[in-house]
């Protein structure tokens, strides 16, 4: 249905548009982060796309690639009804995505949870702080490599009997998937 | 012996006596017991999915209010029960403790529902594994989440425990000290 | 002698901004949420809305168990409503495998997702009525919801956190009596609702708290990202169950109501009206359904668990149930990302599976997230005690904000 998104992309942008699929009928597009603002504000102000609604910004850890982090963003448009679905890549290493922060207003919230869940920074946002977890907490606890159950307590904990019997570790890590 | 020692025997050993006095004062909480049993002043601390269950239980249809424990205070300074109602996540930690310790004697405190009282399924990095970590508990109510009858039913353990002594606070020890 | 005339604005005393901080447990504020707010006087000026005090892991947890494990943790993202987000789950993994469910099973889901729509709106128009002084109709309210929980939990087992539907499948089929108990119940919840909104709906305080109270434009609702009864508010016909047909709505006449302004009032109202489609739903769906005994999962083994006759009398029923379990169902490798309407608005599921039969990665968008981002900026300007009706009419669920 949105497939003239992906047209109208790769018309526009050519070369710059590095991927598009529709996995499950659902328009994906990939583009370098470099041109992740321009494509966004494309999507929104083309008449054609008019991608006024933001819907979803956030980002999924796949540690064998070379550039790991993947920032989703979803669009919806109200008037058109139709959707797509705007991904980036970045390494670990340097996980800088300019913001899109003046483009949606919702995007802010959005931002500073896969900053906080990924540590994806986005550059030029004016508020980046951890949203859903608190202040101190040391790494991200959505990608792959943080143990599920490594807790950072804010308070000291009381003595009580263990709570975990066998088979039950206390830490057992967490396992990628069961490959 | 006349009918006079008959009548000041007793009288005297109750006031004099080294081992009676403590007698005396078993009676006094005993008195005390009873009288706070029905007049518990709660502080409901819900936090999560339990809360829905909680807010039933307050409900017209199994009505707290027959137990005389259902005016809640919104000042922790001014309730003696406190409910602790869903998951306490790490970041929500601090609060809680600091509740407790706002509280005054005598106080008591319920983990309504397997997060409160063990962190439940979420064994993560977010959840504290059990409020007893952090203050202590007396009565658990396990369930995800516990039936209103199961929450009642732990309501009047614990008012049996009051009125026969026997559920006591003990100062709370955060970070190795006395609050 | 001259008259001693002060002018108004010398009487003005200069207010130095105040700091109020609201929570993170406030007993005004259902649901477990910090908003620090800069005060002039009574007016707020700005105000930090700070969500994550029950984050819980939800995506971490996902990547753990089995897809089916993930069920229990769709219940409690938003707990009010736990089967729409079964449903939403459910119908995101089958987008990824490519099945559709028989249409019994349709049908069952769009029933008992009312009905649970139905809890929702009643408890969050029942806690803005307490907001703003009036108890009387949350315990009406929270009576009728109490009747609905009875039915659900006579057809899924569990008063509130139900786990009741599965990928492809229901765990069981309608009781017999649910039918009737259903078509019974629903005059009495309309009779129910009808009178607390007669309480309501002429009193001078509750109209003058939430009339003209925090507006949101049609065109910072959208740009917000906010969704459902809220965006409706504020005039937009939007509406996942018309506008992106999922199971049988579009065989199903309703309407969707809309607001015109989008301050409190509208979105009371909007609630409040979604109740009565959702009954109009009920009913027809109930009329439509295919009867009983018709299929309600799926003909694949490698999806649905195999009937327990099979499992104890036969070798390969043994062998697909102990792998169905062990190893979960094997989701092709690939994305795909399901939306529906649940209450508060889009609720969508983004999975991607790498071909074994754990999940990985489950994204849960939650309608509030973005709902309650449009809070920092609806509060500006408004009096403090304004900001709690405007703050409960967001209908923030913690569990689905947070994750
Ligand atoms: S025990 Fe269950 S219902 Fe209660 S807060 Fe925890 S997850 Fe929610």
């Amino acid at each position: 249905m949105a497939q003239r998104i992906l047209d109208r992309l790769k018309e526009t942008f050519g070369a710059k548009i590095l991927e598009t699929s529709s996995p499950s009928g659902d328009e994906v597009a990939v583009v370098a982060r470099d041109d992740w603002p321009a494509v966004a504000r494309f999507l929104r102000d083309d008449p054609v796309c008019a991608m006024d609604m933001f819907i979803d910004l956030t980002c999924a850890d796949y540690p064998d690639r070379r550039e790991r982090l993947e920032v989703w963003l979803r669009l919806y448009s109200i008037g058109h009804r139709h959707r797509v679905c705007l991904k980036t890549r970045v390494s670990a290493e340097d996980p800088k995505v300019p913001s899109l922060y003046d483009l949606w207003r919702g995007i802010d919230w959005f931002e500073r949870e896969a900053f906080d869940l990924f540590g994806v920074v986005f550059a030029g946002h004016p508020d980046l702080r951890r949203i859903l977890l608190y202040e101190g907490f040391e790494g991200h606890p959505l990608r792959k490599d943080y143990a599920a159950e490594k807790t950072q307590p804010l308070v000291g904990y009381r003595e009580v009997p263990p709570t975990k019997v066998p088979p039950f570790g206390t830490a057992e890590g967490m396992p990628w998937s069961r490959r | 012996m006349g009918v006079e020692d008959r009548i000041r025997l007793p009288v005297r050993t109750e006031v004099l006596g080294g081992a009676e006095a403590a007698f005396a004062t078993t009676r006094l909480d005993q008195l005390l017991g009873w009288a706070r049993k029905y007049s518990l002043f709660m502080y409901p601390f819900a936090t999560a999915c339990c809360g829905m269950e909680f807010m039933a239980m307050s409900a017209p249809k199994y009505d707290l209010a027959r137990f005389g424990a259902e005016a809640p205070r919104f000042s922790p300074r001014q309730s003696d029960l406190l409910w602790v109602v869903g998951t306490i996540s790490q970041r929500q930690a601090p609060v809680l403790q600091r509740i407790y310790g706002q509280m005054c004697e005598p106080k008591w405190v319920i983990a309504f529902g397997t997060c409160a009282s063990t962190g439940g399924f979420y064994d993560n990095y977010a959840t504290v594994p059990g409020i007893d970590r952090i203050i202590p508990v007396d009565v658990f109510i396990p369930g995800c989440p516990p039936r209103p009858e199961q929450a009642l039913d732990a309501l009047m353990l614990l008012m049996k425990r009051i009125a026969d002594g026997s559920a006591r606070g003990e100062p709370i020890l955060a970070n190795g000290q006395v609050v | 002698m001259e008259d001693a005339d002060i002018r108004e604005e010398e009487l003005e005393l200069p207010a130095e901004p105040m700091t109020l901080n609201l929570g993170p447990s406030h007993p005004a504020m259902h649901g477990t949420i910090r908003i620090v707010a800069k005060l002039d006087g009574e007016v707020v000026v700005s105000a930090d809305v700070q969500p994550g005090y029950l984050h819980r892991g939800f995506d971490k947890m996902a990547e753990r168990g089995t897809w089916s494990q993930v069920f229990p943790y769709t219940d409690r993202l938003n707990y009010v409503s736990p089967i729409l987000n079964n449903v939403g789950y459910a119908l995101a993994v089958e987008k990824l495998l490519g099945i559709t469910v028989p249409e019994r099973n349709q049908y069952i889901r769009v029933v008992l997702g009312e009905f649970s729509r139905i809890t929702d709106h009643l408890t969050n128009l029942g806690a803005v009525a307490m907001d703003v002084g009036a108890m009387t109709p949350l315990l009406w309210l929270l009576k009728a919801r109490e009747w609905i929980w009875e039915i659900l939990e006579e057809v899924t087992g569990a008063r509130l956190t139900h786990s009741y539907v599965r990928i492809g499948g229901l765990a069981f089929d309608l009781t017999d009596t649910f039918r009737d108990r259903a078509l019974a119940l629903l005059p009495r919840i309309a009779e129910e609702l009808d009178r607390s909104l007669d309480l309501l709906l002429e009193n001078r305080i509750f109209i003058d708290r939430l009339k003209g109270v925090g507006v949101l434009p049609a065109a910072e609702a959208i740009s917000y990202g906010v969704t459902g009864p809220m965006l409706r508010a504020s005039g937009v016909d939007h509406d996942l169950r018309k506008t992106a047909p999922y199971l049988v709505y579009d065989r199903i006449d309703f309407d969707v109501p809309v607001g015109e302004v989008g301050d409190n009032w509208d979105r009371f109202m909007v609630r409040a009206e979604e109740v009565r489609q959702s009954s109009r739903i009920i009913r027809q769906a109930l009329d439509q359904m295919p009867p009983a005994g018709s299929p309600i999962d799926v003909l694949d083994t490698r999806v649905i668990l195999p009937p327990k006759e099979d499992v104890y009398a036969t070798i390969e029923g043994t062998i697909n149930h102990f792998k169905l379990v062990m190893e979960g169902i094997r989701v092709p490798a690939g994305e795909a990302y399901g939306y529906t309407e649940a209450c508060n608005g889009e609720l969508g599921f983004g999975v991607v599976s790498d071909g074994t039969g754990t999940p990985y990665r489950v994204r849960a968008r939650g309608p509030c997230f973005a709902n309650l981002a449009a809070l920092g900026r609806m509060v500006v300007g408004m009096m403090i005690p304004d900001l709690i009706p405007t703050f409960g009419l967001v209908n923030m669920i913690a569990g689905e904000c947070d994750r």
